[in-house]
């Protein structure tokens, strides 16, 4: 590892405690995603790891390299930034994948309301 | 870097590891096809997250290019399985 400059105690501590709320937020919702019963309620753990794990993870990273460089590097602020436009595109869209295949098999789910109505019931 | 910052930088990538092994096993017990799909965007997120607690540790900034990658095709990869397993093709 390169000769950086040592952080004091309290910064150390900042970005432990970061790093370990964020990794295990994540734990927590791979749980989630693994024993929850339905699909729908499987869609919502996952964000716990995009949301506050991001942004955790992400602080982290500012705090320790804005010590290391001596100045402000809040590069990393671009991940949640990012991860803040991407995950609900790709989340309504599995949401409504999932609803057109449910509602294909013939699963009970609720009813079209957008075409249903040019259909004359 | 003393052994705290170290040891909790472990700590967090195991715990992130265990993670991706539950994320896994919904990946390949899924009942249905949107559950792999959900699965494997988990997968890209956490792989993401590793990857900027590896820069971290190495003290290097190239692993965050390799994060806003993975954070990048994670997206267009997730976005196209779900577009077609909503229309069965990806572009209309």
């Amino acid at each position: 590892m390169t000769e950086a400059l040592e952080l004091p105690l309290w910064l150390e501590l900042v970005t432990a405690a970061l790093l370990l709320t964020a990794s295990l937020f994540a734990l927590i919702g791979a749980l989630g995603l693994v024993r929850m019963k339905d699909y729908f309620q499987r869609m919502h753990p996952p964000a716990l790891a995009s949301t506050i794990g991001a942004w955790c993870v992400s602080l982290a990273s500012i705090v320790y390299f804005s010590w290391v460089k001596q100045g402000p590097v809040l590069h990393a602020w671009l991940i949640p930034i990012l991860l803040s436009i991407t995950v609900p595109v790709t989340t309504l869209l599995l949401a409504r994948a999932a609803l057109f295949r449910k509602r294909m098999s013939g699963e009970s789910v609720p009813e079209e309301v957008s075409s249903g109505r040019d259909r004359g019931n | 870097m003393t052994g705290l910052l170290a040891n909790a930088i472990l700590a967090s990538l195991f715990i992130f590891a265990i993670a991706m092994a539950l994320a896994l096993v919904r990946l390949f017990r899924g009942p249905s096809a949107q559950d792999r799909v959900l699965a494997l965007d988990y997968l890209y997120i956490l792989a993401m997250l590793m990857m900027l607690v590896l820069g971290i540790r190495y003290a290097s900034d190239t692993y965050f290019e390799g994060a806003l990658l993975i954070a990048l095709f994670g997206f267009v990869g997730s976005f196209a399985l779900a577009k077609f397993l909503l229309r069965g093709e990806v572009i209309e």
